[in-house]
Order: structure tokens, then sequence, then C-alpha cells
């Protein structure tokens, strides 16, 4: 690894040094150059010591979040990971505003969040499209919720189905598409309800590698375009690396935020990259200490814990 | 091909017995009327317009009853499913009060709504809202959660969330209760309208009875079968089939 060092500096901006820290700046918010700037500066996404505890179905309370302090600049795109149970996706819930933390507060333009916005909206995984509805109709569905007259939203749909590629989809149903192309109509009926900040929740995770590629030279493109604020979840580390601005790591249950990681490599990037994979591998390093914490926690029990959503509807 | 061979066996087969059995008079015929029998009180019951006028009186009033025992059946069951009290408390009884056939109202009804289409109205309604208010709360339960994530996410709330998200989301889970509430609303009906002259089916049926005209009896027994079963084919299988277009897989029946 120290062979890899020297190399490694140069290419990749984050100063990699020998010291136990590794040049990764620690802490609960990010320092360095930015800071006094932030000072003024508002920003989009601020979450202040948020917590988060759960009841077990043993009765017992479980802290999945503890402490969370995090600033999102505007137009910045942030990943976030951490091993399986960091509750890195339950983060995303409460800043979506569909649950509610135990403490702490988030401030979207230095506005509490109070329940659901259409400035923030999520993609889920498993895409949550509406099956009843067609593809068209899917992407109408949050400015018909919001009260857009018909004409403008026509004009949307078309502009947005257009941006994800799928036009000629339009009146076709869900069920009709492939995975990849689902997942860019729920990119696509996000975008049209013109929010100020995407939550992505593992959006890619369920898909083929030569689909994710292309979705991920997809998204880079919107974002580039769109100039949208992304804070995006996964467990892949090469994902984060080849997408984000900064990459956040979280601790294995209670998830804090363990390090974060600047990364200001060139864009467009692509996932071979061989800058893409080495500082990917400066995370994997600390996500490795995590990921064998959880595991551990799996062995020992012999199941994972199971939790019943107490802060959940 | 094989399905149509097969019914037409099958009916063949029934209808050649029947004929025997009328035609050996095993017994009278006004006790077990023949089919040319029944066939005849179908004609004159249509050109009198007797049959015409009792099927749209029923009509008229299952459609009142159901109708409202869908809207009343839903609130109902989303209530249930939503909320942990009424859950507990509410679910059970609503359980137990399925296996009181509707008619036991009746009594109750004629004191509350007097003799009129609203007492029979009441038992329609009681005889199909257990049957619609547990399908939606099975329904509500049974939805994917994310449909309700995505759509509050989306700035959908209150009746527009209900109206948007959770109703369509729900209806694949729902519609086989749905139709066994009509199936609940359709007896019930006809139950009640034998029980008072109203001008409806039941009443009809009665008709034919007290003139102890059992070809009559028999007519409009297959007339109620018949509409019976045109609604279900038409209405439910289309309903199913339209979803199933939709959501691409043969949803929960």
């Amino acid at each position: 690894m120290s062979a890899n060092a020297q190399p490694v500096s140069r290419r990749f901006p984050v100063p990699i040094d020998p010291s136990p820290t590794r040049g990764v700046k620690r802490g609960p918010v990010s320092v360095g150059r930015g800071e006094q700037e932030r000072a003024h500066v508002v920003p989009k996404v601020g979450l202040s010591d948020i917590c988060l505890s759960y009841r077990t179905q043993g009765g017992e309370r479980l802290l999945a979040l503890d402490h969370i302090n995090l600033e999102v600049r505007t137009g910045e795109f942030l990943c976030i990971v951490g091993p399986s149970g960091c509750g890195k996706s339950t983060l995303l819930h409460l800043i979506a505003g569909l649950h509610s933390q135990s403490s702490g507060q988030i401030l979207v333009d230095g506005k509490p969040v109070q329940g659901p916005g259409t400035d923030r909206i999520m993609i889920f995984q498993d895409h949550g499209l509406f099956p009843w509805l067609t593809v068209g109709e899917n992407v109408e569905f949050g400015m018909k919720m919001k009260g857009v007259p018909k004409a403008e939203r026509r004009a949307k749909v078309e502009h947005y189905l257009r941006l994800v590629h799928l036009a000629k989809f339009e009146k076709s149903y869900i069920h009709q598409l492939s995975g990849g192309m689902r997942q860019r109509v729920a990119i696509a009926r996000a975008l049209a309800t013109e929010p100020d900040v995407l939550l992505m929740d593992e959006p890619f995770a369920a898909l083929d590698a030569q689909t994710r590629d292309l979705l991920h030279d997809e998204l880079e493109h919107i974002w580039r375009e769109t100039g949208r604020t992304i804070i995006f979840v996964t467990h892949n580390v090469r994902e984060a690396v080849r997408l984000g601005d900064r990459v956040v790591l979280l601790t294995f249950r209670p998830g804090r935020v363990k390090s974060e990681f600047p990364v200001e490599l060139e864009r467009p990037r692509s996932l071979e990259d061989p800058e893409v994979a080495l500082a990917a591998r400066a995370v994997l390093d600390e996500l490795r200490e995590e990921t064998n914490r959880s595991l551990e926690a799996e062995y020992r029990t012999g199941l994972k814990p199971k939790i019943t959503s107490g802060a959940s509807e | 091909m094989k399905r149509a061979l097969r019914y037409i066996i099958f009916y063949s087969a029934l209808f050649g017995l029947w004929t025997l059995l009328a035609k050996l008079r095993v017994w009278p015929p006004y006790l077990f009327p023949s089919p040319w029998g029944v066939a005849e009180s179908l004609y004159a019951g249509f050109q009198d317009h007797t049959y015409w006028i009792a099927i749209r009186v029923s009509m008229q009033r299952v459609l009142i009853g159901y109708g409202i025992s869908v809207i009343l059946g839903m609130i109902l069951g989303l209530g249930v499913a939503s909320n942990k009290f009424l859950e507990e408390t509410m679910g059970g009884l609503l359980v137990s009060l399925q296996s009181l056939p509707s008619i036991c109202w009746w009594p109750l009804a004629l004191l509350w709504f007097g003799l009129n289409q609203n007492a029979i109205l009441f038992v329609v309604v009681m005889g199909s809202l257990l049957s619609v208010t547990l399908a939606m709360e099975d329904g509500r339960k049974q939805m994917p959660k994310i449909f309700g994530q995505a759509g509050r996410n989306l700035g959908a709330k209150g009746f527009k969330l209900f109206w948007y998200v959770l109703l369509p989301a729900s209806l694949p889970f729902i519609v086989s209760g749905l139709k066994q509430g009509w199936a609940f609303a359709w007896r019930s009906l006809i139950t009640a309208e034998m029980l008072y002259l109203s001008l409806g089916l039941g009443q009809v049926l009665m008709m034919g009875r007290d003139l102890n005209d059992m070809s009559a009896v028999i007519a409009v027994m297959l007339l109620i079968i018949a509409i019976g079963y045109v609604v279900d084919g038409v209405v439910f299988k289309g309903m199913e089939r339209h979803l199933q277009n939709k959501w691409g897989l043969a949803p929960a029946a």
C-alpha cells in the first residue's frame, strides 16, 4: 500500500499520507477551504445532530442514527456509503420528510423540514412507479398534485421523457419496461416536479452492470444539465466515487459520519478509470472495518436484528 | 374449442335429464314444470313487460344499495386498516357480523324506515357492506408501502393521496372483495323483495308461488341467476382483465 502511495497522491487530489488519518477529512462536518464561505452561505440541506432510535421487536430501543451532521451545497452531488444496516436509506427518508427523526434538525434552504415536500424528491431502489398509470402519467403525477396546468404538464412530460430517452414509451405501462427503463422513468418523474434536491436511494442496485454504467453516464449528464443537488445513497463505493463530488462514509449501527472524502476528479468519469479505482480504494479501506462489524453482528446473532418501524408511518 | 364442447355436452345432458323427468311425469307438472313450460313463462313475462319492469326496479335498487356499500365500505375499511385502535376493536366485530344473514336486519329496517324501498336498501347495504369493508382493509394492508411513500413524496396528501394513489394501488387486492360484495348485495335484495310487495324480481317470484305457477318461479330464478352471471362475467371479469393488463401480472385474485 505504501508503495502505491506516491502515485496516488499525484493523481488523486485527496492527499494520502501515511498518517493514520490518511489525509481524509474526518469529523462530523467537513472542514477545509470551504469553511469560511459556508459560514455565510446557507447550505441547501443541513443536518444537525440527527438522531433516530427504533424499537426492536424485543421492546428495547436501538439507536439507528447517532448525531449526524452534514451540509450539502447547492448543486453538489453527495454520495453516502456505508455497510447495510447503517441507516443510510433511513437518513434519506428523514430528509424526504417521510419519517421524522428522534432529535436534531433538518434544514433545507435554512428552513426546517416538516413532512414531505416536492422540493425534495426521492428515487427508490425499486422505483416506486405506479403500475396503474402509463409512463407519461407517472411523470405527470407530481405536477398534477401540484396543480400545474395541463398544457404545461404535457410539455414537461415530453421534455423530461426525451431527457431520459424514453419519449417513445409515453403510452406504455410500467411492467412493459426493463429495469433500467423503469429507473429512467423514475428519474424523469422526479425531475418533472422540478425539485431542488434529488434523493436517490440505491437506485441502480438491482440493475445489471451494463445498464448501470449507462445510467451513471445519463445521471451525470442530467445533473450537469439541470444543476440539481443530489444526495445519492449506495453501498457500492466505486459508484459513489464515480458519481459524487464528495463521499460520506457512515459507520455500522449506530450510523455516524465516519469520514468524508472529497472527490475532485475530472468529469465525465467512468467506473473503469484508474483514478476512480484508486480513490475508491481509500474509501473501501475504511468501509471494510464497518462491514466487518456488520458481518460480526450478523454472525453473532445468527440473523439481522428484527426492527419494527417505530418511526415509520 | 374443447371447452365449448364440454359446455355443450354438460348443458345438453342437464337439459335432457330435465326434459326426460318432465316427460316421464315422475312428479306432476305443477310441482315439476317442464322446460317448455318455463320457456313459455319467460316469453309471457317479457311480453307483458312484467319482467322488464321487475329487472329495472331490482337493478336500480341493487345499484343504489351496492354503491352506498362501496363508498361506506371503503371509508370504513381504510379507517380500520390505518388505525390500530379501530383494527383491534372494530376488526373483530366486523368479522363476527359477517356470519349474520343480512335479512336478519329486516325487522329492524321495517321499524326504522317503514315499509318502503329504504328498508330494502338498508338490507342490501348491510348485506354487502361487510365484504367491501373487509376487502378494503385487507387490500390496504397488502398494498406495497412504497406506493404510499412515493405518493406522499410527490406531493399527494389527504383525499388526493387516497383517490390517486391508495385506491388505485389497492384495487387489484380488493376486486375479489368487491365481487363478493356484489353477490351478497344481489342476494340480499332478492330476499328482501320476496318479503315485501315491491315490483322487483323477488316479488315476481313470490307472485308465481301465490299463483302456484312453478314455471314462472323457475323462470324468475333463471333470470336472477342470469343477471348475476352477466354482471360477474362482464363487469368484474372486465375489471380484472383491465387491471391485469395494466399491472402486467395476474394480481391476487
